[in-house]
């Protein structure tokens, strides 16, 4: 059984001009999957991952997450948000172990679990640091542990290094397939960065543009861990160009 | 990773020593704003008190500060009780203020209706002056303690329930989102995003009501008590002691500053989060 699987989601935003963002999407993740979604600003790839998070009611079709439906029904997934929706009222430690506490976890056991992962997270000695005491990239690591001590076995994110600098990118990519290798959960990933994309997943779907359908699909066999390097080798620029291709149509 | 763990290298105990450094720079700050306010203040009763000596005026028109300051002294041993007295009415009707206007606003921010139902008789209540009520209360609860409390409270609590109210149902709703996709429920997105957000509205709510309890209580005891600063007013007012009244007024904007200075003692130990100067601890990653 798939994971997170998509069956003819659509989606179309009502008002007085209704805009379809989503135009028939199918989507399958199968479990302990590292897969990437690709697309143009606008095309609904946000709004595949509030459908999955339960937020965001669709005109059509289905949305699983590990057999069961996702509309209307939020908390089957750790979701991370495009903003690290940090809470300015929480220090460092408690937005880490947050998720973790509103799905019931003891409090006591959330924040073990975070403070041994506040190291690999880059958070060591910040613990008691308030949000806006941050820089964006830390803020970013927070929001990631934060998603990463959730008890689901599927993490949704929404471009989690969209606001970061290529360079302090770079080096998060490597760090984040370290993270992900250590407990091989599905993953869900939303870049509308080609090589990013490229770098970290097993399988990379092409969105159009608005309104969103899948256009393509390519399987990425890369051996892992992949390190940064491979981004200038010729099969992978291969891939790109496959990819870029393919976004322009 | 390896960034980040520089970083914490770099500045490992930077939080902890700003907040030891910070009280010290807190007492210049204040020392810097209040200076002015000070010695205007000064000059002001040097002037009042030249203005009466050269032009001889009667001191149940006008009494000297030195006058007031003997008046003082004279009343240090019957003082206290009064203040006591308006005190604890304004502390408890503030309490009664914090308890309704909060509840109110948990109520009228979790249900609609609720909202509709009273936002509307909310405003009404303020209409209604303070002086006219004064004497009905009276009539209804006595010459005790209550009506005052009463006074303070329907004072107070308007503030409070506006402010809180605009607090709980201003949070920001991508933090309620992602609560609720963690699998939270209406509590939860309380407990941990609505009630922290309106915790500053709610404190800015009470240092309103902090700033006029005292007056509330002071207006309460003018119709009718037995103690009080009010009382004390009135009854220095019928013997035509000007200088106790100048006392008594000095009394109650001193108590009033003190409770406000409580009140925001207190916002700042409840919301600590609100006072981090922005971007102070930031480095580039």
């Amino acid at each position: 059984m798939a994971a997170i699987e998509l069956r003819g989601l659509s989606h179309t935003f009502g008002g007085r001009r209704p805009v379809p963002a989503l135009a028939g999407v199918d989507l399958e993740v199968p479990d302990g999957a590292f897969v990437s979604v690709v697309g143009p600003s606008g095309c609904g790839k946000s709004t595949i991952l509030r459908v999955l998070a339960g937020l965001q009611v669709p005109s059509g079709g289905e949305a699983l997450v590990g057999g069961g439906s996702t509309i209307g029904r939020a908390g089957l997934v750790a979701y991370m948000p495009q903003k690290d929706l940090l809470l300015p009222w929480r220090r460092v430690l408690g937005n880490a172990t947050l998720g973790a506490e509103v799905a019931g976890v003891p409090r006591v056991e959330a924040k073990a679990a975070a403070l041994g992962l506040m190291e690999r997270f880059g958070l060591a000695g910040f613990e008691r640091s308030w949000p806006a005491q941050l820089s964006g990239g830390m803020r970013q690591r927070v929001a990631l542990l934060r998603t990463f001590l959730q008890p689901a076995r599927t993490l949704l994110l929404d471009e989690p290094f969209g606001a970061l600098d290529a360079i302090t990118r770079r080096g998060m990519h490597i760090w984040l397939q370290d993270v992900w290798m250590r407990d091989r959960r599905t993953v869900l990933f939303i870049t509308h960065d080609v090589e990013e994309a490229l770098l970290l997943s097993d399988t990379v779907y092409v969105m159009s543009p608005r309104p969103g359908r899948m256009v393509a699909r390519v399987d990425v066999a890369f051996e892992r861990p992949r390190t940064g390097g491979l981004v200038v080798e010729a099969a992978f620029v291969r891939l790109k160009a496959e990819l870029l291709g393919a976004l322009e149509g | 990773m390896s960034a980040g763990a520089k970083a914490a290298v770099e500045f490992p105990d930077r939080p902890g020593r700003r907040v030891l450094a910070k009280p010290l720079r807190a007492g210049r700050r204040a020392l810097a704003a209040y200076l002015p306010a000070t010695l205007l203040l000064v000059a002001l009763v040097g002037v009042w008190e030249a203005w009466v000596r050269v032009f001889d005026t009667k001191p149940y028109v006008l009494p000297a500060p030195s006058r007031v300051w003997d008046a003082f002294l004279e009343t240090r041993d019957i003082l206290p009780g009064h203040i006591r007295t308006t005190v604890a009415e304004a502390a408890i009707g503030l309490g009664v203020a914090v308890a309704v206007g909060v509840g109110l606003a948990l109520a009228m921010a979790t249900w609609p209706l609720v909202r509709r139902v009273f936002y509307p008789i909310l405003i009404v209540s303020q209409t209604i002056p303070m002086v006219v009520l004064a004497p009905l209360l009276i009539i209804w609860f006595g010459f005790g303690l209550t009506p005052k409390v009463v006074i303070v409270a329907l004072i107070g609590f308007f503030p409070i329930a506006v402010a809180t109210v605009d607090g709980l149902t201003g949070a920001d709703g991508d933090m309620i989102g992602l609560i609720r996709s963690m699998g939270g429920r209406k509590r939860a997105e309380l407990w941990y995003v609505r009630i922290p957000a309106a915790l500053p509205s709610f404190f800015a709510g009470l240092k309103i009501a902090a700033a006029y309890a005292v007056l509330g209580a002071v207006i309460g005891e003018w119709v009718g008590a037995s103690s009080g600063l009010g009382i004390f007013i009135t009854r220095s007012q019928n013997s035509f002691r000007v200088d106790r009244v100048f006392v008594a007024t000095a009394v109650v904007a001193l108590v009033s500053i003190g409770l406000f200075a409580a009140v925001t003692i207190a916002a700042r130990l409840a919301t600590p989060w609100m006072y981090i100067r922005q971007g102070e601890e930031e480095e580039p990653l």
